[in-house]
């Protein structure tokens, strides 16, 4: 994919585009995004992908004036207007599909199709949602992957754990990253997307891992009975990162809408 | 020299296989470990001792504020220092501080302090941490990227609620007030010193040096460790241009024991010292650092949360380690005089806070450690800076006649006289 940069009020944008066909953007979750990202190699084998990183991720800058939901929501149609797109399908994951939720509550006739992996967004007290902020790195796969022993080898692959510069780049990277992502998802990833979603009119698929241990797939069906019309796809032997171990299950549900 | 006796108000029952058996002392601490008739007598007692360092010549007693911590059991430091104001009479009451980020609105903290500082007669010297991660965020739920701008408006909001003598509108992004005008004032003008506890943020040495207020370093880790730290602020004093590098720009927060030798020091506090290190320190490290609650500037510097565990975990701490690492300054008066003097000069503080009371200590030898303090150390120091003797600008100045707690006329046997109601003249 290439990697290209879109001005916007509130900082320059990175994102990587590819492929051929319908336009497509894609919104990542709080753990970011990388060009070898399986999921984008499926998606852009099908569509024409567009993959911002959200400010304080990859190399957008973070931006200070982005503080809450609405900021992020309107952030989200700003980079779609800056593309000069209309009406992408709008695909996210985690916490873009919090994002992407909430772009197509607020504007409901710019979104014709919406596809949201594993969204954070909604909050249910019986079925509480890890304080992800307060794990260690070594206890994230465990609550990331269907199989936490593979997800660790992809999370820690090419990175030298012994190297001190190793660490203190995680740091930064940590900061930046989940720094931004706390402005929606800390200390509940909730910010009253469950009174707004009945406004989404876009036909929507929901895509969840079945072994999510981070956003429970109880969460599916609280999104679907949300979204008039939303379907909703289960996808066996795979955890919250569904788009890193079957992203090809998360590839055909958004052909669906498409 | 300025000495302020603190007490940081150790829950002093945690069990011995604490750290073994239980995720973290702070945050998600079993609240069954928490007996409240066992802490009528806890916090009675931790009262009286920094009643008793009040009698004994010290600058200052001190408090702070933790929330769902095993070693603080001061949610509200204001609640303690409004029963000290009553029962002391000339020691500064040291409140360090209130997490002003956390009230809402922060007008509170002005008037809360402002009521502290007209019941102890000027006697306040207040403290506004941003607060650690775990109390800020994890227990008080603030977002951590948002939490220093937070902070920033709220100081903002009480200085000019201390300094406007009208009513004001305030419209900040996270206070929107319409009719500001704090009601009582504090006494001390333009309001009581300001003490700023900070852990190696480059933007909180800023903060204090422009607004001149002093720069607290609040470690457990000694003085030897805080070299680097202090040394940082010391030259970013000198950057940014203040007119003077008076020590007393500066605190420094040590762990202090005396006894009549080094010997009868460990013998007498190594358990309480072993409780506080081995078992109090026991902070889960998921909890240490919030991402986004320090800025990308300070991690680039290096400068890690001093809760987060060292490279390789925590090992059992030994008397020796923590003597020879400067953790703990301990000994006879003349050891603990001349490491104190070290203290003093190497990191320039002129500040110190003083923590007497360790871990589960009991009250018999806290009060034999302080009295030897007091008595055979602190005379000793006091002239460590004599040309910044008469710096006042980071200490309280009390008014002259304060009144006497307690000090009504006797009860009335029969209606009291007719005395005229003194009329309150017009302006």
């Amino acid at each position: 994919m290439d990697s290209k940069t879109v001005e916007t009020r509130h900082a320059p944008i990175r994102y990587l585009e590819g492929g051929q066909g319908e336009a497509l953007v894609y919104l990542h979750g709080a753990g970011g995004m990388t060009p070898d990202d399986p999921i984008l190699a499926e998606l852009t084998s099908r569509f024409h992908v567009y993959a911002p990183y959200l400010p304080g991720y990859g190399e957008t800058e973070e931006c200070g004036s982005l503080r809450d939901m609405l900021d992020f929501a309107l952030h989200g149609w700003d980079v779609v207007e800056a593309l000069g797109l209309n009406n992408p399908i709008l695909v996210g994951h985690s916490m873009g599909g919090m994002i992407a939720a909430e772009m197509a509550a607020l504007a409901p006739n710019d979104v014709s199709r919406l596809v949201l992996i594993c969204p954070a967004g909604l909050w249910l007290d019986e079925h509480p949602i890890v304080d992800m902020f307060s794990l260690l790195p070594f206890e994230m796969p465990g609550y990331l992957f269907h199989d936490p022993e593979a997800g660790a080898k992809l999370m820690t692959s090419g990175l030298d754990l012994s190297d001190p510069k190793f660490l203190q780049d995680y740091l930064v990277r940590n900061a930046r990253q989940l720094g931004m992502a706390g402005k929606l998802l800390f200390p509940i990833p909730e910010r009253g997307l469950a009174e707004r979603l009945y406004r989404v009119k876009a036909k929507t698929v929901i895509v969840w891992g079945e072994s999510d241990r981070m956003i429970p797939p109880i969460y599916g069906p609280a999104f679907q009975s949300a979204i008039a019309g939303a379907t909703l796809v289960n996808v066996p032997e795979a955890g919250h990162m569904v788009i890193a171990e079957k992203p090809e299950a998360v590839a055909k549900a958004v052909e669906a809408v498409a | 020299m300025k000495f302020t006796w603190f007490n940081l108000m150790p829950w002093p029952y945690l069990p011995d296989d604490f750290r073994e058996k239980h995720h973290s002392v702070w945050v998600d601490i079993d609240q069954r470990l928490f007996d409240p008739v066992k802490s009528h007598e806890v916090y009675n007692t931790y009262m009286d001792l920094l009643e008793y360092a009040g009698t004994l010549g010290f600058d200052g007693i001190g408090v702070n504020e933790h929330h769902q911590n095993g070693y603080g059991i001061m949610p509200s430091p204001n609640i303690i220092a409004a029963g000290l104001a009553r029962r002391t009479k000339d020691a500064a009451i040291v409140v360090l501080g209130n997490s002003i980020a956390l009230y809402n609105p922060p007008v509170r903290v002005a008037e809360e302090f402002a009521m502290l500082d007209c019941i102890s007669g000027g006697r306040l010297v207040a403290g506004f941490p941003v607060g650690t991660s775990m109390d800020t965020n994890y227990c008080y739920g603030q977002i951590p990227a948002l939490t220093r701008e937070k902070y920033a408006e709220a100081h903002d909001l009480i200085i000019k609620a201390w300094t406007t003598r009208d009513p004001f509108a305030f419209n900040g992004r996270y206070n929107k007030l319409r009719h500001v005008n704090i009601w009582p004032r504090p006494i001390q003008q333009p309001h009581p010193p300001i003490h700023i506890p900070g852990g190696g943020s480059v933007e909180t040495y800023d903060f204090c040096i422009d607004n001149t207020y002093s720069y607290s370093y609040l470690s457990f880790t000694g003085y030897l460790r805080a070299r680097a730290l202090m040394q940082g602020y010391w030259n970013r004093v000198e950057e940014r241009g203040a007119p003077d590098k008076s020590p007393y720009r500066a605190g420094f927060a040590q762990t202090i024991c005396v006894a009549e030798t080094d010997e009868e020091a460990e013998r007498l506090y190594w358990p309480h010292v072993n409780y506080f290190y081995n078992r109090c320190l026991h902070v889960y490290p998921g909890f240490a650092d919030a991402p986004g609650y320090r800025t990308i500037k300070t991690i680039q510097t290096g400068a890690l949360s001093q809760y987060a565990p060292p490279r390789g975990g925590f090992a059992e701490l030994t008397w020796k380690d923590l003597i020879e690492g400067g953790h703990v300054i301990a000994g006879s008066p003349e050891t603990v005089r001349q490491r104190l003097e070290d203290l003093a000069k190497s990191l320039h503080v002129g500040n110190i806070f003083c923590l007497m009371h360790v871990g589960d200590m009991p009250a018999e030898k806290c009060m034999y450690s302080t009295k030897l303090f007091a008595d055979k150390v602190m005379p000793q120091l006091r002239n460590i800076f004599p040309e910044w003797a008469d710096d006042d600008r980071f200490w309280c100045h009390p008014i002259e006649h304060r009144a006497v707690a307690g000090s009504l006329p006797p009860a009335p046997t029969s209606a009291p006289g007719l005395a005229p109601r003194q009329p309150v003249p017009a302006e």
